[in-house]
């Protein structure tokens, strides 16, 4: 079994905002485009005009409607997008269970990756992992997955500014953000303050690095946007008020 | 700040090599027009990624456009011209060489324009080039030319032009930046997507309230604060009970509507005249208001009156009264209140109530001030700008129904009575407009087409009255789909789907030549799937077809490539040149002009050319004004892109408006041979800013109109005055009424009557008027999902992964009512057929509604896909239930005013399919068989365009 570092210096991660998520799947194939030709090479389709297809994809986004939640308002239901990737968890037992020593979490960024050249596609961490987040590329009979970009977030060949995760670079609505959640200064950090950002499953104990932030309360009754009601004009009407001198 | 790589010393190359070369383009996965910057490594394309620089995206790019990879390597992309040679439909093909192709091509279309040249229809789908194949249907000398919106937007576009001089999306967009409460009307999600998809991040990081009115609560309607599911094509009558509100307690901007619109003009009221309904004038035609200071009429366009907005006045013995009068009686009438619409739109009288009071209370108490000086087109200083921060946007659930036009008036009435036209905070013109309302010029075609002669004009254009209508002597329509005919007066953008229908029963004629571009009739883009396909293979008794020639143009082997007799294989958006006009849609913005080009960013694997470049060709064979020099060479033998640099509309303006001339002219300008070069340097687009004071209020800001005359967008600067009363509409009113030179027929007179109200008005769609509504229960509808453009995006490897199975969703309370299940197959019946589909149980939808995706389901063996694939066992195509003409009649299923395709209007009933029938959508389409060189994509697909190779 692999065991995990003691503490990692840094806690790069996600953090994933659900109040502006519209579900457009813009992350999904910016990270499928990357990532085919990036650190895990290539990212497998099955099947890819036929029935069935089945690829191997890092990130995916869920759609599915909430009842009788606050987040509903004041609508019974919502729907809701949800995206989904591996959390760089702090104890991931998808690293735990490795018997070989392919997925290891790194010590310095917390990053949590697969040596191919060591898996042996027992597939162990994939049924570790509560979060569905392991890809198996059957095909290569390997366990793949979410790198967070390793080779963009240092990446000297890009521009600084480009220097994250092909997810928080093309999201259309501003709902990925990147960062060190373990500094308590950084951006994300603050963030998940600001906004009471959650771990997913937190019951479970793996310590998910990403975090996701909830809706914002909506504003769908009176209460929550005070418009004083509309009073009909008293006088003689409309017809007698626009009667004031106005010129052009 | 990036993070330095760490030492972790595990091997993991965190500086990778990323690409050879970054070239930057446009892309073309939906209609955004989105910059792209495209990573080529070993000759492949690495990654696609948005062009921060870009106006439309800004960097971002979404899920089509980050899928252009599969796109561009798409098993279903032709490779060489092909001659049908069996029956249509049979898949039987020759590859033959270009010009042969072409040579054919020449054949049917020289006889056609030195007999006939309205027998050439020549119909241009999802074309971003409409400035070009305009002018070459104008050159060749048919009228019989659109391209494809008449089934998607024209309702929006012409309500918007004929009342604000805009409108939405193409040539508006809401003040994002400063809005604090957004309504949003019906928007499928593909259209304008990126910067809608921006706009909403940033409202609801501000806070602003954004409300969505949707039957369907998806991808925006679920990060809506509030969300409104209201019973399709009621939209008008939600908007005008609003208005009701909004007039009842006089909340609206009476400064606004008296400097910036027509409410102050006067109306002749004369019933029984040729002038009733009409703007009174002065004798050079200026409209009349009466002044309250001089108790006189006065011309209404001068500053300083003080215009009455009620009263009755004599003016030269007819009885006048303001515009604004009409409108409030009408809309204050008890019909228009909350509680009389209610149930009709499926919303409580109270929330409708309480949007009407949360708008004024937004427009009005929560005013804004832009601390900008500007002058009014009076030469009057203001020292700030005030706005009303109440923004709106709306789209195909407007657009789409037979009572759209008016809808998409009544929520331009709405804004311009908040004074939330063109302020901060409001919804914003993008160059070119605003523009005269309607701008010129009309359509051409009056003589109906003369043997070997261009038209007049441009074949699309804007009516102001029922003399520009195209008729022939007998007062029969001169277009093929009847467009600008009284039986569709102002169809500014044409009927493509009325184009196959017409033709086959010679209704106005029949045609030689079916010519058309990226539009897949004979599937997803028809009203009726079934009915085309019967048309398209239809045969006279002599055993020709009834549309006796048709040519096609498209990248991929589409199902309306089964049933050309010649195929133009088309390139690629990687391999062609393409220019995004300000003669069309140009890409725009609320602070600037802009436009852009494509460039190839690789060159063709095989032997297709671009349609452009093909059409260019065509037209210097056959000899086409403009696209022959004085010698009968050819006037651009470098194509496409010679074209856009070198082509004059009118002295000195071309496709583009960048880098003219010396290099530093704008707008204006020679022709510069770096022009192309100048794009590139610049990121494949051209940002002409406007002057900092000129950025609200356009339609009478003297800085602005000032501007835009000098880029030649108006002809003058002079106020553009909205119009909350349409006086073009009553001219045709007036012409049913039995006035005028150029009069409806008996039979179309009260229909005319009717729908040309000068003022918005509500009715029930046309096909819901016609049914049993006990017998056809539900609306049923379909949109497209944002990560698919139309069957181009929906056969992509990744994409299809995402969605290759549309469901029809239904509200669970309605399912249950018919003991339909999650997951069951059901039947989807209508007036004209049925179709399965195995349903998805939601809350999130009207109760009275069922909807699906659209453009999933193909027609098995097209698009390259393997015969099990879902989308053409499981998927399914509302289309099928969907009809052309309005049920037991043949008049076809279209706005009266606009002829926009009504294809959210179908109403059907859904009833659980038997048990023996749970297994798939049954369809009976047979197998289309593929041209020669498509080949199924591979079962094991490793797209990597370097990593393995660089690592080995």
């Amino acid at each position: 079994m692999t065991s995990l570092p003691a503490k990692t210096d840094k806690k790069l991660g996600l953090v994933i905002d659900l109040d502006t998520c519209v579900g457009c799947q813009a992350c999904v194939t910016n990270c499928k485009e990357w990532n085919t030709s990036g650190h895990m090479a290539p990212l497998t389709d099955l099947m890819a005009y036929g029935a069935e297809a089945d690829g191997v994809w890092f990130n995916r986004v869920h759609t599915y409607e909430v009842a009788g939640h606050e987040a509903c308002g004041a609508s019974s239901s919502r729907t809701m997008h949800f995206p989904r990737s591996c959390l760089h968890c702090e104890k991931p037992d998808c690293v735990t269970v490795c018997p070989t020593g392919a997925s290891y979490k790194r010590a310095s960024d917390g990053i949590v990756l697969v040596n191919e050249d060591l898996c042996i596609g027992c597939k162990l961490c994939s049924w570790a992992c509560p979060y569905g987040a392991r890809e198996f590329d059957v095909f290569e009979g390997v366990m793949k997955k979410c790198t967070l970009c390793v080779d963009r977030i240092y990446n000297e060949n890009l521009a600084e500014e480009d220097r994250v995760p092909a997810c928080v670079l093309t999201c259309p609505t501003s709902a990925r953000h990147f960062g060190d959640l373990g500094d308590p200064n950084s951006d994300v950090s603050k963030l998940v303050k600001a906004r009471g950002g959650a771990d997913l499953m937190p019951e479970l104990g793996y310590q998910p690095t990403n975090k996701y932030l909830p809706p914002r309360a909506r504003k769908d009754t009176a209460a929550a946007m005070p418009a004083p009601e509309l009073k009909p004009i008293a006088t003689d009407g409309l017809l007698g008020w626009v009667d004031r001198l106005l010129s052009r | 700040m990036a993070f330095s790589a760490p030492i972790e010393d595990d091997g993991v190359n965190t500086s990778p090599h990323v690409s050879d070369e970054v070239k930057t383009t446009t892309c073309y996965m939906c209609a955004c027009r989105c910059g792209i910057k495209v990573h080529l490594q070993n000759g492949k394309v690495r990654y696609i990624e948005g062009n921060r620089d870009h106006p439309v995206n800004k960097g971002i790019l979404c899920g089509k456009g980050a899928a252009g990879i599969m796109q561009h390597y798409s098993p279903a992309r032709l490779r060489k011209p092909l001659k049908r040679v069996g029956e249509r439909g049979a898949g039987e093909y020759q590859e033959i060489e270009w010009d042969e192709a072409l040579s054919i091509a020449i054949g049917w279309l020289a006889n056609i324009r030195a007999t006939d040249p309205k027998k050439l229809a020549f119909f241009t789908g999802r074309d971003q080039s409409q400035s070009l194949t305009g002018w070459w249907a104008k050159q060749f000398g048919t009228p019989n030319y659109a391209a494809h919106g008449g089934f998607c937007s024209v309702n929006m576009a012409t309500a918007g032009i004929y009342s604000i001089g805009g409108s939405f999306w193409e040539f508006g967009e809401p003040d994002w930046e400063h809005t604090k409460y957004f309504m949003m009307f019906g928007v499928a999600e593909d259209h304008d997507s990126n910067p809608i998809k921006i706009g909403l991040g940033k409202l609801k990081g501000r806070g602003a309230k954004f409300v969505s009115v949707n039957p369907a609560q998806t991808g925006y309607s679920a990060i809506a604060d509030e969300w409104i599911g209201i019973r399709p094509g009621t939209d008008g009558l939600f908007v005008l009970a609003i208005i009701h509100e909004l007039l009842k307690s006089g909340s609206v901007d009476l400064e606004y509507l008296i400097r910036y619109t027509n409410a102050p003009w006067l109306v002749i009221d004369a019933p029984g005249t040729a002038d009733d309904g009409m703007i009174a004038r002065d004798p050079d035609g200026n409209p009349l208001c009466w002044d309250q200071k001089t108790k006189t009429p006065i011309n209404a366009l001068m500053a300083e009156v003080a215009p009455a907005l009620r009263g009755n006045f004599d003016i030269n013995g007819k009885r006048a009264v303001p515009a604004f009068q009409l409108m409030a009686e009408r809309y204050l009438d008890a019909a228009y209140a909350p509680h009389a619409v209610a149930d009709r739109c499926g919303l409580p009288a109270a929330t409708i109530k309480r949007i009407a009071a949360e708008l004024a209370h937004v427009a009005f108490a929560q005013q804004i001030e832009l601390p900008i000086a500007w002058t009014d087109w009076a030469g009057r200083k203001h020292d700030k700008m005030i706005g009303r921060p109440v923004a709106m946007h709306a789209m195909r659930g407007i657009s789409a129904h037979t009572n759209g036009f008016h809808t998409c008036r009544s929520i331009h009435l709405l804004q311009m009575l908040l004074g939330s036209i063109d302020v901060p905070g409001g919804f914003r013109y993008k160059p070119p407009y605003p523009r005269p309302i309607p701008p010129g010029p009309k359509p051409a075609g009056k003589n109906g087409a003369q043997p070997n002669q261009p038209l007049g004009g441009m074949p699309l254009g804007f009516v102001t009255a029922p003399e520009d209508l195209l008729l022939d002597a007998q007062g029969q329509p001169i277009r093929i789909d009847k467009a600008y005919s009284w039986d569709h007066p102002i169809a500014s953008h044409g009927l493509m789907h009325m184009v196959i229908s017409n033709a086959v029963n010679a209704d106005p004629y029949p045609i030689d030549t079916l010519f058309m571009y990226m539009a897949n009739m004979a599937w997803n883009s028809s009203m009726n799937t079934a009915q085309t396909i019967d048309m398209l293979t239809a045969k006279n008794a002599d055993g020709s077809y009834k549309i006796p020639h048709i040519i096609y143009s498209d990248a991929y082997f589409s199902e309306t490539v089964a049933y050309a007799d010649l195929i133009f294989p088309d390139t690629t958006y990687l391999e062609r040149w393409d220019c995004i006009s300000l003669l069309d849609r140009p890409i725009s913005d609320a602070d600037a002009a802009g436009d852009a080009i494509r460039q190839p960013v690789m060159a063709p694997d095989r032997d297709v050319r671009a349609f452009q470049t093909v059409l260019l060709d065509l037209g210097a064979r056959l000899k086409l004004p403009g696209m022959v020099d004085e010698d009968g060479a050819p006037k651009y033998p470098g194509g496409y892109p010679d074209y856009i640099v070198n082509h004059e509309r009118a002295p000195g303006i071309g496709p583009l408006a960048g880098w003219r001339g010396d290099g530093t002219q704008q707008g204006h300008g020679a022709p510069n041979a770096a022009q192309l070069d100048n794009y590139i340097e610049n990121g494949c687009f051209w940002r002409g800013e406007i002057p900092h004071d000129a950025r609200y209020y356009k339609m009478a800001n003297a800085s602005y109109l000032a501007w835009s005359k000098q880029m030649g967008f108006i002809p003058k600067a002079e106020q553009i005055v909205l119009q909350i009363y349409s006086e073009p509409l009553q001219r045709f009113r007036n012409a049913a009424r039995g006035h005028g030179a150029v009069q409806p027929p008996d039979k179309d007179r009260a229909r005319i009557d009717k729908y040309f109200d000068p003022l918005p008005i509500w009715y029930a769609p046309f096909e819901e008027a016609a049914i049993d509504p006990k017998q056809y229960p539900l609306h049923a509808l379909t949109q497209r999902p944002m990560h698919h453009y139309h069957s181009w995006g929906s056969q992509n490897a990744w994409l299809r992964q995402i969605t290759a199975q549309n469901r029809l969703f239904m509200h669970r309370e309605t399912a249950a009512a018919q003991n339909i299940t999650d997951d069951d197959w059901v039947w989807i019946t209508s007036h004209v057929g049925r179709v399965k589909a195995q349903v998805k149980l939601v809350n999130g939808v009207n109760k009275d509604t069922v909807w699906t995706w659209n453009a999933i389901g193909k027609r098995k063996g097209s698009w390259a896909l393997k015969p099990d694939a879902p989308e053409s066992t499981r998927a399914f195509l509302l289309n099928h239930v969907i009809s052309d003409r309005l049920p037991n009649s043949l008049q076809s299923n279209s706005d009266p005013v606009t002829g926009q395709a009504a294809w959210f209007d179908v109403r059907v009933k859904v009833e659980r399919a038997a048990d023996h029938e749970q297994n798939d959508a049954g369809h009976t389409f047979g197998a289309l068989n593929p041209p020669p060189g498509i080949v199924t994509g591979p079962d094991v697909l490793q797209y990597d365009a370097g990593h393995r190779e660089a690592a080995e």
